[in-house]
């Protein structure tokens, strides 16, 4: 079986609708949400890199790298965020945190 | 000269009204008195003029033209003629004397400027009202005295039983049968009001309305029998709560109900110039009775209840000669088969006699009830003299009466605004001023002669000649000619009412003083009929006063709140709220619902794409 585009597309799609469940279907933890964030920009990552392997340019791949560090300091960002909050509310539970509320 | 008798009461409510505070409470007294004084006077000159004058056409006098409208022109013009003009006399002779009076009765009210003024004011009005020279014109001297009585009756107006007197008294005019239940109510006014307002002026201008347009009702048997039945029953229904009533001036004024309906009896039986008449004699010895009545109050120190008074005679001789020829004119003391008598015996029996003579519809009713009335009036007005100047101080305070008399809580509240401060330092009970007794005198001699002396102009022989067209008389109206031809005993009738009223009175009150009681007693269920006064003003509350409450709430609950501001303004800043509501619901402050809201709206406009493609 030859893996092809379709296959590498079909993963990230998969992927982005697990993080994008993750986001909307979870109650319980900030931590999750984090993680979600994380596999949708894996799966950003995975269509860049198979486009770019399919039309044999190379700045799709740069571009992947480039993601990978912003996702990288984004989570180290969002896990001090996720501390300090719970060093301020004691609980980190997606059901208490409604500050939002009008 | 007329207008200045219609003019210089204006002119003296103006000065007493606008400069009373400047020129001070002596000036305006003597202003308004003064020209009141000139009026009167120009009164019985045009009086003697317009009546003895042969000319047969009225005197128009004009002042302005109104309004025209189209071919309807409103003039303003003063009508004098021999109706007017005994409107005059009354109106000015009493007018003037009630102020003389005030003078002394107000003698302590800080406000005297603005009653006189007021007193003025209605005096203009009054004399609008009789010069009126069309209907138009008439009905604003008709609102005219109804404000100046609604100002005079609520004159003390930190009064509440005033004020709601005022209210009541501002929408009647006549006090006859079913319309009656504001006057005993004014009497919350001060004394002289009551006498100048609602004994000698304005209750009697339904009577001078109705002679004024005799040319109409005279060719209306069904008006006329109309006016007969309202005027009999009235008559009679007010001399009998006259009977048991223990406010000295709540007698006077249901007296004066009773000799309101003799009015319209004399007017309703044809007889015009019968009920102008006693119009005018009545004028004189009620306005006497209410100022007698007043110079009492005065020296019982503000107390209106008769069943504190007693034995005044001695202290108060003076007002008590004048309440006893009051109260013989009223009684109508005279002579029978002749026109020898006291005013009321001249013009009530001559009343008498025509509603006896009258074949009109309803008139043998009034025959009844006016002579059973002759000897109500002549019972109640006997009582009051014998409860207020005979016995002792105290004979009546133990009486039944003064159990049942809770009814009436707001009767005898006291006349003068100031009985808490007259600073007499004694009590002692005195006749009143000169400047009181002298109207008194005046008007003891009017209600002495002025019966003998009229008659004969009024009712007599010198009809044709002294009314001349001034009332209008039908071909077959024949009832002066045959009132004088009834049966000896109908002429005697009147008389013989008087003596047994007056025997019965005296027997109670003189003779046997616990009779009254007895008779109470033995007919509770009579006496509370009578001393409530038939139950009218709580059959008008149940009747009218709460239905239109309760429609008046309807409107206000159903027809505005529901309805207007429920639609309106109310209706739509609650949808806003609701609206605002339902926004607000949206906003939960959880991350999630805002990431599926962001996955939807990316979701829609994807799908907006992939159908509609991009243009």
């Amino acid at each position: 079986m030859v893996i092809g585009l379709t296959h590498y597309l079909t993963l990230a799609a998969i992927l982005f609708t697990i993080g994008v469940a993750g986001i909307i279907l979870n109650h319980k933890n900030i931590i999750v949400i984090l993680m979600s964030v994380e596999l949708i920009l894996l799966a950003v990552n995975i269509n860049l890199v198979a486009f770019s392997t399919q039309s044999g340019d190379l700045t799709g791949q740069v571009f992947a790298l480039l993601i990978l560090t912003v996702a990288a300091a984004e989570a180290a960002i969002g896990l001090a965020v996720l501390v300090a909050y719970y060093r301020n509310r004691g609980s980190i539970a997606v059901d208490d945190i409604n500050a939002l509320k009008g | 000269m007329y207008d200045l008798i219609v003019f210089l009461p204006l002119l003296g409510f103006l000065i007493a009204g606008l400069f009373g505070r400047q020129i001070g409470v002596r000036a305006s007294e003597l202003t308004t008195t003064g020209l009141l004084a000139v009026s009167a006077l120009l009164a019985w000159v045009a009086f003697f003029s317009v009546g003895l004058s042969h000319d047969e056409q009225a005197l128009v006098v004009p002042v302005a033209n109104w309004l025209t409208s189209g071919k309807l022109a409103v003039a303003w013009a003063l009508r004098i003629d021999t109706l007017t003009a005994v409107m005059l006399v009354v109106v000015g002779t009493v007018s003037f004397l009630v102020h003389v009076y005030s003078i002394g009765y107000m003698a302590e009210d800080p406000s005297r400027p603005r009653f006189f003024a007021y007193l003025s004011l209605f005096t203009f009005a009054m004399l609008m009202l009789v010069t009126a020279d069309n209907l138009v014109q008439m009905f604003f001297g008709w609102e005219g005295v109804g404000l100046a009585s609604y100002l005079l009756i609520g004159f003390w107006y930190d009064r509440p039983a005033a004020n709601a007197a005022a209210i009541k008294a501002a929408m009647g005019k006549s006090a006859q049968f079913l319309l009656h239940t504001w006057l005993p109510d004014a009497m919350e006014g001060p004394t002289p009001v009551s006498a100048l307002i609602h004994a000698a002026t304005m209750v009697t201008a339904g009577v001078f309305m109705v002679a004024r347009l005799s040319p109409l009702f005279d060719l209306a048997p069904v008006a006329l029998a109309v006016v007969t039945i309202v005027g009999a029953t009235t008559a009679f229904f007010a001399a009998t709560v006259g009977l048991v009533q223990n406010d000295i001036k709540r007698v006077i004024a249901y007296s004066t109900c009773s000799q309101l309906g003799y009015m319209f009896v004399g007017l309703g039986v044809g007889g015009y110039s019968l009920g102008i008449f006693h119009l005018f004699t009545h004028a004189f010895f009620k306005a006497l009775l209410f100022l007698c009545a007043g110079s009492v109050i005065t020296a019982m120190h503000h107390e209106q209840d008769m069943r504190a008074m007693g034995g005044l005679r001695k202290e108060i001789p003076v007002t008590f000669w004048m309440m006893m020829i009051g109260t013989l004119a009223l009684t109508g003391v005279g002579i029978p088969f002749t026109s020898i008598g006291f005013a009321g015996f001249v013009s009530k029996d001559a009343i008498i006699e025509a509603s006896y003579a009258s074949t009109g519809f309803g008139a043998t009713y009034a025959f009844v009830c006016v002579t059973l009335a002759a000897a109500l009036t002549a019972f109640y007005s006997w009582r009051l003299v014998f409860m207020t100047f005979f016995g002792q101080r105290g004979d009546w305070a133990a009486s039944p009466q003064a159990v049942a008399h809770g009814h009436d809580g707001h009767a005898h509240g006291d006349d003068h605004a100031h009985s808490d401060d007259h600073g007499h330092g004694d009590h002692a009970v005195r006749d009143s001023p000169q400047v009181m007794l002298v109207p008194l005198g005046v008007l003891a001699l009017g209600a002495v002669v002025a019966g003998v002396a009229f008659r004969y102009w009024f009712i007599g022989g010198g009809y044709e000649g002294f009314w001349k067209h001034a009332l209008f008389v039908g071909s077959d109206n024949k009832i002066l000619e045959t009132m004088e031809h009834v049966p000896a005993i109908v002429s005697l009738a009147p008389t013989l009412m008087m003596l047994i009223g007056f025997a019965v009175a005296y027997y109670m009150y003189i003779v046997d003083r616990r009779a009254p009681k007895a008779l109470a007693d033995a007919n509770p269920a009579l006496y509370r009929f009578l001393l409530n006064k038939w139950y009218f003003d709580e059959l008008y509350d149940f009747l009218f006063v709460r239905p239109a409450f309760r429609i008046g709430r309807a409107f206000w609950k159903g027809g505005d709140g529901a309805l207007i501001d429920g639609l309106g303004p109310d209706g739509i800043s609650a949808r806003v709220l609701d609206f605002a509501r339902g926004a607000v619901r949206l906003q939960t402050g959880y991350v999630y619902h805002y990431a599926f809201a962001m996955l939807l709206g990316v979701a829609i406009i994807a799908t907006w794409y992939l159908f509609g493609g991009i243009r």
